[in-house]
């Protein structure tokens, strides 16, 4: 039985969210009616020229910068060569030899095991119309008419393509959501996959374990979430050994995944791919991206997710705690606030990822939308600190004021939640619990301690929360074990 | 009298500040030439007598109102029918492009719309500007005015016909391997290809990119000139664009030549060149060290595979500048069964066969596995070539040749030899390669009664440096020599 090995490369694209396309002054709309931003230079009728937009050069340097990538002096455009309806010039605006970020990597974690991930290059390019075909399928085969909508034709795209140094369906996922997350935080797309302004390939082979040379690989396309791309890659992983331990031989080839079925197809073998006979763009000159130039994006990077999650955990928070919270920009943002206010930050984290975000879920809004503040956060911290609250109250409180009823001292004291911390009044509550369940206190003077959750739960509840939890259970056992 | 059809830009433009006549007078007399001549010669596609009748009457307003936008202010032009016009079809000689009415205009043609000149029509072209004698129209060749039986040169043949006979005073062609130079001896005129990147491309249907650039034809040296400074200077449109000052052009008209250090070409000298050319130019040659010139002979032994070279880089770049004639969004589309099978057909009934030809030849030459052979190889003598210029520019001031092998040839004799054809460039392609400044200057007829082109060529930007020399040849040559087509007396065909 052999033990086998996956070698995946993801390449990515990303649209840009720049104001004008990359090679017209057209404003990038996603929202626009059909074919109404729209120009000679992105319609390539006969004449037209590109003119670079400076904006997307920014864009691309900043993702490569953030992947860590050398970001090269003087970069040249080329054509790709390929007929298809909505490419209106027939070849597309793209990168080749000379690309304008190459060499750099991205740190990814699968359940607490890191792995960095090369990035061979991030280049730039142009994307294409948009076909809407008149058929059953909505595939160009068998329509009877196709309508094209030509608004996205030259909106700059950045693919970005790793090296064949993922390892598995979860790797692939991880590097896939993680590049989502710093594409984000740079604020140069918005990176959604289910409306097309990130999209991800996957180059896969197999080979036995501790074998230096690669299998040959098929490129799978059409994941549109991150939950497909992990299956498409695990389904064809399992295919490619299936046919090799089976006696069969893989064959290079594009294929297609299909959601439904669960299933890659094949959609063309490499004899049958395009030669896109790629030369030098004749109507761009090199690119020179300066020394100054290249400074000014490394400076003005933003804090990467990585590097957030590691101050987050810093501050005492779990590690998946803190991915949770960088994952969200706004709680991470809240959370800074809170702890640079001193509050603590274990306790913040868990209230922001635990009943924040379940506040948010039930009432469907965002966090802009409740009445929450890092003030707030401070002075809840500092409640339960001193014993005013307890943790149950603390989550209670915490829900109110999200719904705009007060600062949480203001709340605690106009639903009486402040906590139960006299000696005197509790050990009336738990007279009352021990005196209605006698088998309890047998067993509990027989040395069992596990009784005594149930009797705190009880004197609990019967406070509606406010008990001093710790001092009712001091309670219980004085009064049954004399401890 | 003169005929106002037969006047000079300049001399138009006196007369017109004189208020001897006025722009209408005088579009009315160039569209009357046309109107006899067109029968005789087919040197326009397009001519638009109403807008070219208002532009000539919003130009006598402008004069009345006392505002001079310059030399071209009223001036009867006429334009190759590849530079886009807003609404007056534009079909690069191509039937893919029939009956195509362009929503914008190209940069070139705006500048002549913004100097008030009066734009008379488009003229013929070999299709896609992809020829050296016109025959390559879809619609009919142009025949040249000093023998109808002869053609005028390509592929900016109907822009030389017309300036040539009087159906326009002055006219825009393209030049990517010697497309205004050509035509330019053919016709017996001035005709100038400037520094790649000093006239905007913008609105120029692309035939090769890295090769194409707009430049005037006129009956004189100072007319070209004129035509090339307004529209010559950076256009944002057009990432390709010179983005320095403008280049100075005519500041040295009258400087003289005392001095100048003049190159021959020897690789142009001798085989090839037809004797009565080569005895022309070596008159010229003469002229120039008796009239104070220091002349040289030079080498560029890469001229040699000039021509092999461009014949690889421009149908590579025409390959891919012409795959958007696709029957999808404009121009002839013929239907099939699929939307591959449309544009199949459609690219097969639109394009004529030179034109296919130079898109497989350009397909073949970037195909993997062939790209480094021929398109790669190409390059590489491309830059060799530049090298040579650059080091030959350290000794002289000026490189100069014939224009063209022979005088104009005539209608069909090269039409079965396409490589035959080719050689037609042999002279004027190593300007293009190197993206340097070029021009033709008339200086005599053979002894058929065909004029001689006498090509000068400088280094990038040295345009002044051309008119130059341009105009002590001009002076040197003394041609004044119409033919005969130009006169009022003649009649339609």
């Amino acid at each position: 039985m052999t033990d086998w090995e996956a070698v995946i490369g993801i390449e990515t694209h990303v649209e840009l969210q720049t104001r004008s396309k990359m090679f017209c002054g057209c404003e990038v709309n996603f929202g626009a009616d059909p074919n109404t931003t729209i120009c000679p230079v992105c319609l390539a009728l006969p004449g037209a020229l590109p003119v670079p937009n400076e904006e997307a050069i920014e864009g691309i340097l900043e993702i490569g910068a953030a992947l860590g990538c050398k970001l090269v002096e003087s970069s040249l455009f080329h054509r790709k060569n390929y007929f298809y309806p909505d490419l209106p010039k027939n070849y597309q605006i793209s990168q080749y030899d000379v690309p304008l970020c190459v060499d750099g990597h991205l740190d990814i974690d699968v359940n607490g095991e890191e792995a960095r991930i090369g990035i061979t290059r991030v280049h730039m390019e142009e994307d294409t119309g948009k076909s809407l075909h008149g058929s059953d399928t909505g595939r160009i085969h068998g329509a009877d008419y196709s309508l094209l909508d030509f608004n996205r034709s030259g909106v700059p795209l950045v693919e970005i393509v790793s090296e064949p140094d993922i390892r598995s369906a979860e790797q692939a996922r991880a590097y896939a959501a993680e590049l989502q997350r710093v594409v984000r935080t740079l604020g140069v797309s918005d990176v959604r996959l289910e409306e097309g302004s990130v999209r991800f390939d996957a180059n896969i082979s197999v080979r036995p374990a501790g074998r230096a040379e690669f299998g040959t690989r098929t490129e799978v396309k059409n994941m549109n979430s991150l939950r497909s791309l992990q299956r498409a890659i695990a389904y064809e992983i399992q295919r490619q050994i299936g046919v090799i331990e089976g006696g069969g031989e893989i064959i290079q080839e594009t294929r297609h995944w299909n959601e439904g079925t669960g299933a890659t197809s094949s959609m063309r073998s490499k004899e049958e791919s395009e030669d896109y006979r790629y030369f030098q763009e004749p109507d761009l000159v090199p690119l020179h991206v300066d020394g100054e130039w290249r400074d000014r994006v490394f400076a003005g990077l933003p804090e990467l997710p990585s590097a957030r999650r590691r101050r987050v955990v810093a501050a005492g928070v779990e590690r998946q705690t803190a991915a949770t919270l960088v994952e969200s920009g706004d709680l991470a943002d809240l959370f800074d606030e809170a702890v640079s206010r001193g509050a603590d930050g274990k306790l913040v984290a868990n209230w922001l990822t635990g009943e924040v975000v379940a506040h948010l879920r039930r009432n469907d809004v965002g966090l802009a939308d409740t009445a929450i503040t890092a003030a707030h956060l401070d002075e809840l911290a500092v409640l339960v600190g001193e014993g005013v609250l307890s943790s149950t109250a603390a989550k209670e409180v915490l829900d109110h004021v999200m719904s705009g009823e007060g600062s949480p001292r203001e709340v605690a004291a106009a639903r009486d939640l402040t906590q139960i911390s006299d000696q005197s009044a509790l050990e009336s509550e738990v007279d009352n619990v021990l005196a209605a369940n006698p088998d309890v206190v047998e067993r509990l003077r027989g040395g069992d301690t596990k009784p005594i959750g149930f009797v705190v739960g009880q004197v609990m509840k019967a406070t509606r929360g406010k008990a001093d939890p710790k001092l009712v259970s001091e309670l219980i056992r004085s009064k049954t074990q004399g401890a | 009298m003169t005929d106002l059809a037969d006047l000079s830009i300049s001399g138009a433009a006196a007369g017109l500040r004189r208020g001897d006549f006025s722009s209408v007078e005088l579009t009315d007399a160039v569209l009357t030439r046309a109107g006899v001549t067109e029968s005789h010669l087919h040197a326009y596609l397009t001519l638009d007598h109403e807008g070219a009748r208002a532009a000539a009457a919003a130009a006598d307003q402008a004069f009345a109102a006392g505002e001079d936008s310059g030399p071209l202010q009223g001036i009867p032009l006429a334009v190759k029918d590849n530079m886009v016009t807003r609404g007056m079809e534009t079909t690069a000689g191509s039937k893919i492009l029939a009956g195509y009415s362009p929503p914008y205009s190209a940069t070139a043609v705006e500048q002549l719309a913004a100097a008030r000149a009066v734009i008379l029509g488009k003229t013929n072209l070999d299709e896609f500007a992809m020829g050296s004698s016109t025959e390559n129209s879809a619609y009919g060749p142009t025949r040249n005015p000093w023998d109808t039986d002869r053609v005028p040169g390509g592929s900016s043949g109907g822009s030389a016909a017309a300036v040539s006979v009087g159906s326009a005073l002055g006219a825009l062609g393209s030049d990517t391997g010697g497309s205004i130079r050509q035509p330019a001896a053919l016709c017996g005129l001035v005709g100038v290809k400037p520094t790649y990147g000093v006239v905007s491309r913008y609105g120029l249907i692309a035939f090769a990119s890295s090769l194409d650039q707009i430049g005037p034809f006129a009956r004189n040296v100072q007319d070209a000139a004129a035509l090339l400074e307004t529209v010559a200077g950076h256009d944002p449109r057009d990432a390709t664009s010179y983005r320095g000052d403008k280049p100075d052009i005519s500041s040295l008209l009258d400087t003289g030549v005392a001095g100048m250090r003049v190159g021959v070409l020897a690789e142009l000298s001798g085989d090839g060149i037809d004797p009565q050319v080569q005895q022309a130019c070596r008159r010229m040659y003469d002229a120039l060290a008796d009239a104070g010139a220091e002349l040289e002979e030079v080498s560029l032994p890469a001229t040699e595979y000039a021509l092999s070279a461009y014949y690889l880089i421009a149908p590579a770049e025409a390959s891919a500048n012409l795959a958007r004639f696709d029957g999808v969004r404009y121009g002839l589309r013929v239907d099939g069964e699929t939307t591959e099978e449309m544009m199949a057909a459609t690219r097969a009934e639109g394009f004529g066969p030179e034109v296919a030809r130079r898109i497989l030849l350009g397909t073949y030459a970037l195909s993997a596995g062939y790209y480094d052979a021929f398109y790669g190889q190409a390059q590489k003598v491309r830059t060799l070539l530049r090298n040579e210029f650059a080091a030959t520019y350290e000794d002289v001031d000026v490189i100069v040749s014939p224009t063209s092998p022979t005088t104009a040839f005539a209608i069909g004799e090269k039409t079965a030899d396409p490589l035959n054809m080719y050689f037609a460039d042999v002279c004027t392609i190593a300007s293009n390669l190197a993206g340097d400044p070029s021009g033709s200057v008339p200086i005599g007829l053979d002894d058929q009664g065909l004029p001689i082109g006498f090509q000068i060529m400088a280094p990038a930007l040295h345009e002044a440096r051309l008119f130059q020399l341009a105009a002590e040849v001009e002076r040197l040559a003394g041609f004044d020599l119409r033919p005969d087509l130009a006169t009022s007396e003649v009649k339609p065909a």
